[in-house]
C-alpha cells in the first residue's frame, strides 16, 4: 500500500469516526444503560432482569424521576434549585394533614402538587422580584425553610395511613391478566405510566412550544433572549414554579408507594436530582440537555443502585461508586466535546 | 431634501443628570441610503442610536419614521415603525441553531387543537429562503450558532435583524471583533441590504469600512453635529480629522 492510498483511508476512517460523533451524543447514555444492563445480567442472571425486580426499579425511581425533570428545567435556565428535596417533604406532609383531617381523597390528591406549586412560585418569585444574586442562595433557604415548616405543621413524627386511591398512584399494579393468563403475577406498576406521561408531556413542553424555546434560550444567553423581547423574569418564575409542582407529584407518588409521610422524606433527594441531570448530559452552565437524557440518568443511578444492593454491596461503597460516576460522566463528557470542536 | 426620507431626527438632545449626552443633534436617512456615523469614544453615537430605536427617551427634540412624527416608548415600538437594531454584543444564543435566533421571540407556530405548537419545518423554510435572500453562507440552517465563526454570527446578527422586513437597520460597529477575512464579507452583506433597499446607519471606527459601503458620512463630536458629507466629496484623512475635532 502507498503513502497516498494509507492517506486516503486513513481520512475515510476519521471520517466515520467523526460522523459517529453525533450519533454518540445523542444515544451514548443509552448504549451505557444497555452495558450496565447487560452486566448486571451476567453477574444476577436469576434476580435483575426478574419481572420483580425491573418494575421494583421503576417504582423506585418514578418519585426521584419527578425531581429530577424539574431541577433539569431550572438547569436548562442556568439556576439551580436545591429546595426540591424539601418541596416534596413538605407536600408530603401537607397531604398527610389534609386525609387526617378526613378530607375526600380527590381533595388530599390535589394537595401535595397545589404545595409544591406554592413553594416552586415562591422561590421563583424570590430570584426573579428580590433580586437574589443567585437561585442556589434563595433555594438554600428555602431548603430550610420548606423542610421546617413540614416538621411544625406534622410536630417531627411520622403520619401514616392513607386512602386507597391515593395509594394506587404509588403502589399500583396494572395487571397483565390478558397477556400472561389468568392469575398471572406479571404488572406494570400505575407510577412508571404517570412517569412515562409526565416526561412526554414536558417533552413536547419543552421542544415544541415558544415557552420550551425561550427556557433554552435564557439558559443559552439571557441577554439575547431579552434583546429578543422576551420576558426573562416571568419565564424563570414558570420553570421554577413548574419544579416545584413536579416535586408536588414526586410526594404524592411517594405518599402512595410508602403510605407514610415522614420528618427525613426527600432527605439530600436533590442532590440525588442533580447527579441525575448532569449524568444525563445537561450542562451546569445552562442551555443544553434533553428530557431523554434525564430519564436515562435517573434510570443509571436506579439501575445502579439496585444492581448494588443485589450484590450486597455496602451503601458506603454505594455512595463512592456513585460520587465516582458523576465526575466521570462529566468527564467523560468534557473529552467528547473537545472532540467535537476540533478543527 | 429629498423625497426619500425614512428616518429624521431634529434637533434631538439627551441629557442624563448634568451630563449632556447629546445638544440639538438632526440626523437624516434616506431609503436605500448607507449612513456612516463616526466619532471619538463618548461622542454620543451609541446614546443617538439608543434614541433612535427606542431604548432612550429622548429629553428634546423629535423623531420622524417616513416623515411622520412619532414617539418610541420601547425598541418593541421602532420595530413595529420597521426598525431593527444590530447589537454590538450580537444578542445571540450560541447553543441555538441559526433559525431558532433568527425567530426568537417571534417564532412560527402552528394551532392542534387549543394549543400552538411551534412550527419547525415553517421556520427552517423561512430561515433557508431569507439566508439565500441575503447571500448568507452557511452549513445548515440548523448549525449551532456557537459552531460559526464571527463573521458567521455578525451575518447571522443581521440576518435576525432583517427577517421581518426591516426598512431600516442600526449597526453598531458590525466589523469590530472581526477576523480580517470576514470583514469583507460582512461588508458585502451591508451593500447587498443596500440592494434590497433597507436603510442603513453603520457606527464604525474604521475607515475602511466607512469608505466601503457609506454613502454619506456624519461625523458627532461632544454629543454635537460637527460635520457631514457625501462620501465622494470627502477623504479619510478629512474624517479622521472629524473625529478628532479638527476642521479645515
Amino acid at each position: 500500500m502507498d503513502h497516498g492510498e494509507k492517506r486516503l483511508m486513513d481520512k475515510n476512517q476519521e471520517t466515520l469516526f467523526v460522523r459517529l460523533i453525533p450519533f454518540f451524543e445523542r444515544y451514548g447514555i443509552l448504549l451505557l444503560i444497555l452495558i450496565m444492563i447487560a452486566v448486571l445480567h451476567l453477574l444476577q442472571p436469576d434476580v435483575f432482569l426478574s419481572w420483580r425486580n425491573v418494575t421494583n426499579i421503576f417504582k423506585q425511581v418514578s418519585w426521584q424521576s419527578m425531581l429530577a425533570l424539574g431541577v433539569f428545567m431550572v438547569i436548562v435556565t442556568a439556576g439551580i434549585d436545591l429546595s426540591v428535596g424539601s418541596i416534596i417533604m413538605l407536600s408530603l406532609m401537607g397531604l398527610a394533614i389534609a386525609s387526617k383531617a378526613g378530607m375526600p381523597w380527590y381533595v388530599v390528591m390535589l394537595v401535595a402538587p397545589a404545595i409544591g406549586f406554592l413553594c416552586g412560585m415562591f422561590n421563583g418569585i424570590g430570584i426573579t422580584l428580590l433580586r437574589m444574586p443567585h437561585p442556589f442562595i434563595m433555594t438554600l433557604g428555602t431548603l430550610y425553610i420548606f423542610r421546617g415548616i413540614g416538621n411544625l405543621i406534622s410536630g417531627g413524627v411520622p403520619i401514616t395511613g392513607f386512602a386507597e386511591q391515593i395509594r394506587v398512584i404509588g403502589n399500583g399494579k396494572i395487571k397483565l391478566d390478558a397477556f400472561f393468563g389468568e392469575g398471572a403475577r406479571e404488572y406494570i406498576p400505575t407510577s412508571l405510566i404517570l412517569m412515562i406521561v409526565i416526561f412526554f408531556i414536558f417533552w413536547i413542553f419543552l421542544n415544541h412550544t415558544r415557552i420550551g424555546k425561550w427556557i433554552y434560550a435564557i439558559g443559552g444567553n439571557p441577554g439575547a433572549a431579552r434583546a429578543a423581547g422576551i420576558n426573562v423574569d416571568r419565564i424563570l418564575i414558570v420553570v421554577y414554579t413548574l419544579c416545584g409542582f413536579l416535586a408536588g407529584i414526586g410526594g404524592l407518588i411517594l405518599a402512595g408507594r410508602t403510605n407514610s409521610a415522614y420528618p427525613n422524606a426527600g432527605l439530600q433527594s436533590e442532590l440525588d436530582a442533580i447527579a441525575a441531570v448532569i449524568i444525563g448530559g445537561a450542562s451546569f452552565f445552562g442551555g443544553r440537555g434533553t428530557v431523554l437524557g434525564v430519564f436515562a440518568g435517573v434510570m443509571i443511578m436506579g439501575i445502579l443502585r439496585n444492581g448494588l444492593n443485589l450484590m450486597n454491596v455496602s451503601v458506603f461503597w454505594q455512595q463512592v461508586l456513585i460520587g465516582s460516576i458523576i465526575i466521570l460522566a462529566v468527564y467523560i463528557d468534557v473529552l467528547r466535546r473537545q472532540l467535537a470542536t476540533r478543527t | 431634501m429629498s423625497d426619500n426620507l425614512v428616518l429624521e431626527a431634529k434637533s434631538v438632545s439627551k441629557f442624563f443628570g448634568t451630563i449632556t449626552a447629546l445638544q440639538n443633534v438632526d440626523l437624516h436617512l434616506n431609503k436605500g441610503e448607507v449612513l456612516g456615523v463616526v466619532g471619538d469614544n463618548g461622542a454620543g453615537k451609541s446614546t443617538l442610536m439608543k434614541v433612535l430605536s427606542g431604548l432612550y427617551k429622548p429629553s428634546e427634540g423629535s423623531l420622524f419614521f417616513d416623515k411622520e412624527k412619532v414617539t418610541l416608548n420601547s425598541p418593541r415600538d421602532s420595530q413595529n415603525l420597521g426598525l431593527e437594531m444590530v447589537y454590538q454584543d450580537l444578542a445571540l444564543a450560541g447553543n441555538l441553531p441559526i433559525g431558532d435566533n433568527i425567530f426568537l421571540g417571534r417564532e412560527p407556530t402552528r394551532k392542534v387543537g387549543p394549543f400552538n405548537f411551534l412550527d419547525h419545518k415553517k421556520r427552517k423554510q423561512l430561515t433557508e429562503e431569507h439566508l439565500a435572500k441575503l447571500k448568507i453562507n452557511v452549513k445548515s440552517a440548523d448549525q449551532k450558532v456557537e459552531e460559526l465563526s464571527g463573521g458567521q454570527r455578525q451575518a447571522v446578527a443581521i440576518a435576525r435583524a432583517t427577517a421581518f422586513n426591516a426598512k431600516i437597520v442600526l449597526m453598531d460597529e458590525p466589523t469590530a471583533a472581526l477576523a480580517v477575512k470576514e470583514v469583507g464579507k460582512v461588508l458585502d452583506l451591508i451593500l447587498n441590504l443596500k440592494k434590497l433597499g433597507v436603510s442603513v446607519i453603520v457606527i464604525s471606527h474604521r475607515m475602511d469600512d466607512i469608505f466601503t459601503v457609506c454613502d454619506r458620512v456624519m461625523a458627532l463630536f461632544q454629543g454635537t453635529n460637527f460635520a457631514e458629507s457625501e462620501l465622494k466629496n470627502t477623504s479619510r484623512d478629512e474624517v479622521i480629522g472629524w473625529i478628532m475635532g479638527k476642521k479645515d
